[in-house]
């Protein structure tokens, strides 16, 4: 299956979504990125348990501190899907595109740009 | 070990931002077990005041460390000398490691990242729960390991109080009535006879009423 999705997203392949860990979010966002979203597997089917849900909290606490900060809670998502799911992996990379453009670019990166 | 909760980001923001360079210093051991002010809540306050200020426009340098313990001499001395390259600290320690690295540094500003709430237990994660007041005189062995100085909203001795209602505090029906579980405890260990014996009024000059307190130890003392 060859599907398409926007080609301005960087994947970074993780075990398991338990291993994202919010400092590596929040670093992202700190080195420029427009938007970070997380693609567990469907909730109760993690094969560690519980790694999809910690992933979720710390989407959600990654949210709170980037509304705190200014950048914005809404450029951070989890999404879930099953390991067969190609089609949707791909609808999650342009939903997720279509509303960072709609957004605009990541106030860090025009910060830095401004400060260099 | 002593539970701490975090402070709100808004709140250490209106205490560090008239700084230029800031340290963030965190404690490895209890503030690390309740997810207060570890190495890994070092990082995410660090990198969340680093994207506040770029975003404001302000050119403040934050950087980090987490030391072993903040309430011992020798490893807040691993900070001697770097320390004054800083304008201010925020600790992420408890209030007793805050006050510390305040009396050992003394020319520079520390601020308190975290609340620090009482002597506890994890429960499960995300919960914690208080277990001791530290009074200086341990009941604990006639009151079935159960202390109803922490644990008992009015501190009886000899309990329960009329507000006991199945087996909960009249102040919260969340909380468990103190003595419902000295009691319960006691039949268990087969000992009911000993609740029968009536406390006698407890000296608190040893708990905080007497004072600020020191234990000094001159079989260890150096
Ligand atoms: S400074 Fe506070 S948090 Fe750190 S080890 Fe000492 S008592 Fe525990
Ligand atoms: S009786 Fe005193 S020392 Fe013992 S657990 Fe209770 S408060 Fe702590």
């Amino acid at each position: 299956m060859r599907l398409r999705y926007p080609d301005t997203i960087r994947i970074i392949r993780v075990p398991c979504t338990g291993k994202v860990d919010l400092i590596h979010i929040l670093r992202a966002f700190e080195k420029g990125a427009d938007g970070v979203y997380v693609v567990g597997c469907m909730e109760g089917d993690c094969r560690f348990d519980n790694g999809n849900l910690r992933a979720r909290k710390r989407v959600a606490q990654a949210q709170a501190i980037l509304d705190k900060v200014g950048v914005g809670g809404e450029r951070v998502k989890m999404f879930n899907l099953s390991s067969g799911e190609g089609p949707r992996f791909a609808e999650y990379a342009v939903e997720m595109t279509e509303k960072i453009e709609e957004m605009g670019p990541n106030p860090i990166k025009i910060a830095m740009q401004k400060a260099a | 070990m002593i539970v701490a909760d975090k402070k709100p980001i808004e709140e250490i923001i209106d205490m560090v931002k008239g700084y230029q360079k800031i340290l963030i210093a965190g404690c490895n051991e209890c503030v690390t077990v309740c997810e207060a002010g570890g190495k890994k809540e070092v990082g995410v306050l660090a990198s969340a005041l680093r994207m506040y200020f770029m975003n404001e426009g302000k050119k403040i340098e934050v950087d980090e460390i987490t030391l072993e313990r903040q309430c011992d001499h020798e490893y807040l001395e691993e900070m001697r000398n770097s320390i004054d390259q800083y304008d201010a600290v925020v600790s992420l320690a408890c209030g007793v490691g805050v006050q510390f690295m305040a009396e050992k540094y003394f020319g520079t500003p520390v601020y308190p990242g975290v609340n620090t709430c009482f002597m506890g237990v994890t429960e499960e994660r995300g919960v914690w729960s208080e277990r001791c007041q530290g009074c200086g005189q341990c009941i604990l062995g006639k009151t079935a390991g159960i202390c109803p100085i922490s644990r008992c909203a009015k501190r009886l001795l000899n309990g329960p109080c009329g507000g006991s209602t199945q087996g909960k505090c009249e102040i919260s029906k969340d909380l468990d009535c103190a003595w419902q579980l000295i009691i319960d405890r006691l039949k268990e260990l087969d000992r009911l006879d000993e609740y029968e014996e009536i406390a006698p009024i407890k000296d608190w000059s040893t708990e905080r009423a007497g004072g600020p307190r020191r234990v000094v130890r001159e079989d260890v003392r150096q």
